[in-house]
């Protein structure tokens, strides 16, 4: 579970983020959306423990990490894997080194093994096993970000998955491929996660909650179809410019599975 | 009234400054002595401070000991002592011209290379990366740069005082000066002092470029403008601080020496 209780966040003296509560259940996917420089990213930062809030508190498996040390943030962390925006790959080391990255800074694990798990999550994220040792700047933007993917499901088995945008700056075919290997780890592996996006489409099909801020609020929290049938002003504006893309995804939701479609929500 | 706030703010962030690079010094030094240690790191870094900067010390060095020998051997020739040539080549060379001739041409190479390469870890994300996967960047990062540039610079300041050294012999050569002649005041006034007050300076030095390099770097913002930004000012304090603490530390060991 992770929560975030009443918490603001300010840059010299700039507010960043304003009183932001809301609740991902253990198991649930939320999707924070909202437009560029709503406070997102660092909404994830903050979870990160890359930042602390001024005040507010951020609760993660029923603890408080806000006033951890660092030392114990760094055990909260393993908890985690973090795609980071573009894929944050570390551009001196190959694919296997990105991949491997966590076992091989704290865990004392055979080469072979290794080895293993590696070519293992290359093919969880539908990448060839042999690309072990590529370098990160051989690879397409669409792959870089599958191997940031790779490198955070391998990162000490995570409880909690983080994508900071993760579809951003790919070309539509691959942006789609990365969104849909995103719907698949959620089918199948059922972790508590957080995706934060711009992209209405990829926020439906993702989403179990969502939640949209604004200009450092919260305006919105609940279910994707309450956000489909909500009326408030910014969201509706927000949304307008894709009100088809997401009427299409909200016939989904309300259809499920074997239900009969819906011509209109 | 407003040019009195904006000197007392202009102040104000100039200490703001100084507190973040003195702290961020502190932790790299305390990170220094405790384990992680990231061994293939530190010997990458280590051939890039050394065999990466060995030309151009080696050619600057060559150069400036020729030329500084040009200046002395013409005005000693005039003074009738041009047999003082070793002698005040040593003091020159090792004492003071070696270690700051080195240390500037390492401050526009490591400092400038350091920095871009840690803004753009920082603007890409992959420092936070590091943190995010449970690494210390500080460790892993900054500890094996200031490491391998302690060690490096001392034996580049070394091979160039050497080269420095050996220029003016050329230059003495040209000028009618026996090599034997110029060899013993070389030796003659090598001494454990003038080595030691040569010696002290790069290390100095060392922690003074890596850490301003990797302060820098890790405090870059703005994307390859930033970068841009940070590598300029790595260059440029680093410089400053080398001719700045080299003033200091001469004073310095001067006194404690009695001198």
């Amino acid at each position: 579970m992770i929560g975030f209780r009443n918490v603001f966040y300010s840059i010299d003296g700039h507010r960043i983020l304003e009183d932001i509560a809301f609740e991902v259940p253990a198991g649930q996917t939320m999707v924070i959306l909202g437009p560029s420089g709503s406070g997102k990213s660092t909404a994830l930062r903050l979870l990160l423990g890359l930042a602390h809030p001024d005040s507010g508190s951020i609760v993660v498996d029923n603890e408080d990490i806000t006033s951890l040390e660092e030392h114990r943030l760094r055990r909260v962390r393993q908890r985690m894997g973090m795609v980071f925006q573009q894929g944050a790959l570390f551009d001196s080391m190959t694919v296997g080194e990105n991949i491997a990255f966590s076992l091989l800074e704290h865990d004392n694990v055979p080469e072979e093994e290794l080895e293993k798990v590696v070519r293992t999550h290359l093919t969880l994220v539908g990448l060839d096993p042999d690309l072990i040792d590529r370098m990160p700047d051989q690879l397409s933007g669409g792959m870089q970000r599958r191997v940031a993917i790779a490198r955070a499901l391998a990162a000490r088995d995570p409880q909690i998955l983080l994508y900071d945008e993760p579809t951003t700056g790919l070309d539509p075919q691959s942006g789609e491929r990365i969104t849909d290997l995103i719907v698949q780890l959620r089918d199948r592996m059922r972790k508590t996660s957080i995706m934060v996006t711009h992209d209405i489409a990829d926020a439906f099909k993702v989403a179990d909650c969502m939640a949209v801020l604004n200009e450092g609020r919260l305006v919105f929290n609940g279910t994707p179809r309450d956000l489909a049938h909500t009326d408030e002003p910014f969201i509706n504006e927000f949304l307008a410019p894709f009100r088809k893309a997401v009427q299409t995804a909200a016939r989904t939701l309300l259809a499920g599975p074997g239900a009969p479609p819906r011509t209109a929500i | 009234m407003e040019l009195i706030a904006a000197i007392i703010e202009r102040i104000r962030r100039v200490v703001e400054t100084v507190q973040d690079y003195v702290l961020f010094s502190w932790d790299a030094i305390r990170a220094t002595f405790s384990p992680p240690y990231y061994s293939r790191e530190f010997m990458t870094q280590l051939h890039f401070a050394l065999v990466g900067s060995l030309l151009i010390v080696v050619v600057s060095a060559a150069v400036a000991g020729q030329a500084l020998a040009i200046q002395l051997v013409r005005e000693l020739a005039n003074t009738g002592a041009k047999s003082q040539l070793g002698h005040f080549m040593v003091i020159s060379v090792v004492r003071a011209l070696g270690p700051v001739l080195t240390g500037m041409v390492i401050a526009s190479r490591m400092s400038a290379g350091i920095t871009a390469e840690l803004g753009a870890m920082r603007s890409s994300d992959q420092i936070d990366a590091l943190v995010a996967f449970g690494s210390d960047p500080m460790k892993r990062l900054v500890v094996p740069r200031v490491a391998a540039l302690v060690i490096a610079l001392p034996v580049l300041v070394i091979i160039g005082d050497a080269l420095a050294i050996m220029g003016g012999g050329v230059v003495g050569l040209q000028y009618h000066l026996p090599i034997e002649s110029y060899y013993s005041g070389v030796l003659k006034y090598l001494t454990p002092k003038n080595i030691l007050v040569g010696m002290i300076k790069p290390f100095i030095f060392a922690v003074l470029i890596s850490t301003v390099a990797c302060w820098r770097g890790f405090r870059t913002a703005g994307g390859a403008k930033g970068v841009g930004v940070s590598t300029t000012e790595s260059v440029v304090i680093s410089s400053v601080g080398i001719l700045v603490s080299d003033g200091v530390c001469t004073r310095l060991i001067f006194r404690i020496l009695g001198w």
